[in-house]
């Protein structure tokens, strides 16, 4: 008797756990994320572009943040943390930053000049105390400009700049800021910190298990009231395996995954799921070795290599997932200007420049390049790279493939074309964001920045190029430092620096009760707005 | 037998050391960067430098082994790099999960592997030896990531009836022996059991075949022993054998399935392992190889004490 009345009571406790499992919450937003754990809770996020975007912009905010509300333009830098800013007039290398007032820490400290101060510190002073080399290893390469800081008054920032660098904003739009008392509360550790975080952002975080999922709610005192989170709670899933994704989708277990595989995108739209997709500055391309040796250094064959490529049909290989090259810049880009190379498909065009450079069916030229079976950003590298080297043999140009994991491919990239380690490669596939003036151009051609000081894996260096880099720089004026992005972009397809092959999409399935999401063009996002059916 | 324990207990340390230095050296040789994972991309060979000397990876090898050893004997596994958390941390969290899903897939494949072997050993060559036979074989052939595929999309997608991924409706923290935990572990569970099936009936119908033919047997019916009784005896011979072949599939099991943790996302040392591998974290690359390499030490003397209990032939030699 008493087992038949302990089973009739288990048998109902188990219904209504299914029935509670099944039933979400209305308005709460599962989100299988591409990363393999839950990105850095601390503020420097890990975890590339998608850190930066569930868990950076979400939770915290940087002194310059990027407008994520609009879907048909780039996203551009709006004031987030300081309302304004600007450059000494006399000097060049000081500027100053009006700290936003009456903003509130998830901990409930106010904001105060003096706690930027203290983030700095936490990313470039390995003396002072909330020095942090996790968050430093993301976050100080991303603000190389920054030579000095210092609070004037509690809403009042300097910054002193190594030297005039008109493109600091853009690199303070990566720097996020942590609470300081939240730190001090937390026993000065961040390993605690972690587990409970506090920045500024519109979501504090509640809570989150390693690896498995993190929670968020809305931060119903956000500073910009417009930006408060619709839903009741935003829950993140790292599900690293595309299929596992697709299916947590197709079986209800999350409402939104990020890069579904392009197979499986006709079948979700089938079953009606929504599939979003805009531009953003994303770039997918070969790097080109300009080293003596290099067949990469002739403009012919580079030029050859770009009109040998067939990208529509690639695009019909990625579903249409992908964008076209028309340069280095998609081709919306406020930067893209007008080069005279056109970045096109004429295999014909392609074999005349190579016969003019000494190569022909007698004389096939042979390149090596570096690819990876998969990688953040890469898309779906084997069938691509596959698919140009069908196309560059169909011109004479035989591509020989090195392999190698998407880790050490990172090493590679650092280490640039003459390092034994790439074994005499002279292309690299690599994938970036390009959504500032120094990711996208600078630390890939500066001469200073020639690898394994930075990322200019060819040992690319011109005087002219370093010479607009200068006016970049000294340029101060927004719409005058896009006129000279433009004379940089042309000059770089004009050169045909690199092999300019495609830009991803940022494709997404989300679940049809997913409403109010607009895809802004940049690798941040919107959350703000949505809102669940 | 209590000698003969100690004597299994001396030898585990040895090979405890053996495992160490292998694994060790095995994570080192592998190509890659474990500072890849917590730098940005464009982080210049300054900063790379410096951040090599804060985490001790500009020592030499043999400097980093000892007192990674040092401090592997104090208990303290170091901190994973990727994460900054502590190693003994992550890996007793994600052995727990494995732990759930080995013993669960156990339950399932022990008995049934059992079964099916000694039905098919009995009735050895019969159409039902056959068609065990054929199970078995098709059980260990079948990739079971594909299986555990395919029973998504019947049983996730198509009838909605399990979830597709995970340990729990809010993680694996706080498991409970509730319908809303178990249903996360029947799909995996139920997927794993596969292989050790095939291979536990398989071993088995061998050996019951195979000991039917032996002259005790037929010695035993000579004796006027029922066909049950005969039946145990035969259990008996086979038991040592048996146990033997599911102490090393336990040990597989519990080392925990990349593979099928990746399908199920399920946070196991199988998914802890491949992630550390990707991102070459050499201080949880070696935790989780340790301690699933003393799984395999624990599980194979766990079964060789319990072989030389069943099977005193075992001590003498």
């Amino acid at each position: 008797m008493m087992i038949g009345i302990a089973r009739r009571l288990a048998f109902a406790t188990a219904l209504s756990l299914v029935a509670a499992g099944g039933a979400m919450a209305a308005g709460t937003l599962r989100i299988g994320m591409t990363a393999s754990d839950i990105p850095l809770t601390t503020g420097q996020t890990d975890q590339g572009g998608e850190g930066m975007r569930f868990m950076g912009y979400t939770v915290y905010d940087a002194l310059i943040n990027w407008d994520l509300s609009a879907t048909d333009h780039a996203s551009g830098l709006v004031p987030g943390l300081a309302t304004e800013w600007a450059v000494d007039a006399q000097d060049k290398t000081k500027w100053i930053f009006k700290i936003r007032e009456n903003v509130t820490f998830h901990d409930g400290a106010t904001l105060k000049a003096e706690d930027i101060v203290w983030n700095f510190d936490k990313l470039l002073n390995d003396q002072s105390p909330q020095y942090d080399p996790r968050q430093a290893a993301q976050g100080k390469s991303r603000i190389p400009a920054v030579a000095s800081y210092r609070a004037i008054d509690a809403h009042t920032l300097e910054i002193v700049t190594k030297s005039p660098d008109a493109t600091l904003p853009y690199q303070l739009a990566w720097f996020m800021i942590s609470s300081p008392a939240n730190w001090e509360a937390q026993g000065k550790s961040w390993e605690a910190v972690a587990a409970k975080p506090s920045g500024t952002g519109p979501w504090k975080l509640t809570g989150f298990v390693p690896r498995e999922k993190a929670e968020m709610v809305p931060n119903t005192d956000y500073w910009d009231q417009a930006r408060v989170p619709k839903l009741d709670k935003l829950v993140l899933i790292p599900l690293a395996e595309p299929n596992a994704r697709a299916n947590a989708l197709l079986s209800g277990q999350v409402d939104w995954i990020e890069a579904p595989t392009p197979d499986m995108v006709p079948m979700m739209q089938g079953q009606g799921f929504t599939i979003t997709q805009n531009e953003y500055p994303h770039n997918w391309t070969w790097h080109l070795s300009m080293e003596d040796g290099s067949p990469w250094k002739d403009i012919r064959i580079r030029k050859a290599a770009n009109l040998a490529v067939d990208r529509d049909g690639l695009s019909v290989l990625l579903g249409g997932l992908m964008i076209p090259a028309k340069g280095f810049m998609p081709p919306s880009s406020p930067w893209f200007g007008t080069p005279e190379f056109e970045v096109k498909y004429d295999p014909e065009a392609a074999m005349a420049l190579l016969k003019e450079a000494g190569y022909g069916p007698e004389n096939r030229l042979k390149v090596k390049a570096l690819i990876s079976p998969s990688g953040s950003g890469q898309m779906l590298p084997l069938p691509m790279n596959e698919y140009i080297q069908q196309n560059l043999a169909a011109v004479g140009i035989d591509v020989e493939f090195m392999v190698v994991e998407w880790n050490q491919m990172i090493n590679l990239w650092r280490a640039g074309t003459t390092d034994p380690s790439v074994e005499g490669a002279q292309s690299i596939n690599f994938t970036y964001s390009i959504q500032d003036p120094f990711v996208g151009f600078i630390r890939h051609l500066q001469c200073s920045l020639v690898a394994p000081n930075g990322t200019n894996w060819g040992h690319y260096c011109d005087p002219e190029m370093e010479a607009l880099f200068t006016e970049i720089r000294d340029t101060f004026d927004p719409e005058a430092q896009s006129a000279v992005l433009k004379k940089v972009h042309e000059k770089f397809v004009d050169d045909a620096l690199f092999l300019m092959v495609a830009h991803d999409v940022a494709p997404r399935a989300m679940s049809p009760k997913v409403k109010g999401f607009s895809q802004a063009q940049s690798w941040n996002q919107e959350f703000s707005t949505i809102t669940m059916e | 037998m209590l000698a003969y324990m100690i004597r299994r207990l001396i030898l585990v340390l040895p090979v405890a050391f053996g495992v160490s230095v292998i694994c060790f050296l095995l994570v080192h040789i592998a190509p890659g960067d474990p500072l890849t994972a917590i730098m940005a991309v464009d982080a210049t060979a300054e900063e790379q430098a410096a951040m090599r000397a804060a985490y001790g990876l500009d020592r030499a090898l043999p400097v980093q082994f000892l007192l990674w050893l040092g401090n592997l004997v104090q208990g303290d596994l170091g901190r994973s790099i990727a994460t900054g958390r502590p190693v003994a941390a992550e890996v007793w969290r994600a052995v727990q999960n494995s732990l759930l899903l080995a013993a669960t897939a156990s339950a399932i494949a022990f008995p049934v592997g059992l079964l099916l072997g000694f039905i098919a050993g009995y009735f050895r060559d019969s159409w039902i030896d056959k068609t065990v036979t054929s199970a078995a074989i098709a059980g260990v052939s079948l990739p079971n990531y594909w299986l555990g595929m395919v029973l998504v999309i019947i049983f996730s997608v198509k009838l909605g009836w399990l979830p597709a991924m995970g340990a729990g409706p809010a993680g694996s923290d706080g498991w409970a022996w509730d319908w809303g935990h178990v249903r996360h572990l029947l799909l995996p569970s139920f997927t794993l059991s596969v292989v050790p099936i095939g291979i536990v009936s398989r071993t088995v119908r061998a050996l019951v075949g195979d000991i039917y033919r032996m002259d005790f047997v037929q010695a035993l019916y000579a004796k006027g022993l029922s066909n049950l009784d005969v039946l145990i005896h035969v259990i008996r011979n086979a038991a040592a054998t048996a146990l033997s072949v599911m102490g090393l599939q336990l040990g597989a099991l519990l080392g925990g399935s990349i593979l099928i943790e990746t399908v199920f996302n399920w946070p196991g040392s199988g998914m802890l392992l491949s992630n550390a591998i990707f991102q070459r974290d050499l201080p949880l690359l070696q935790g989780t190889i340790l301690t699933l390499a003393m799984f395999f030490v624990a599980a194979n003397l766990v079964v060789d004490i319990l072989q030389a209990a069943i099977d005193p032939r075992i001590q003498r030699s």
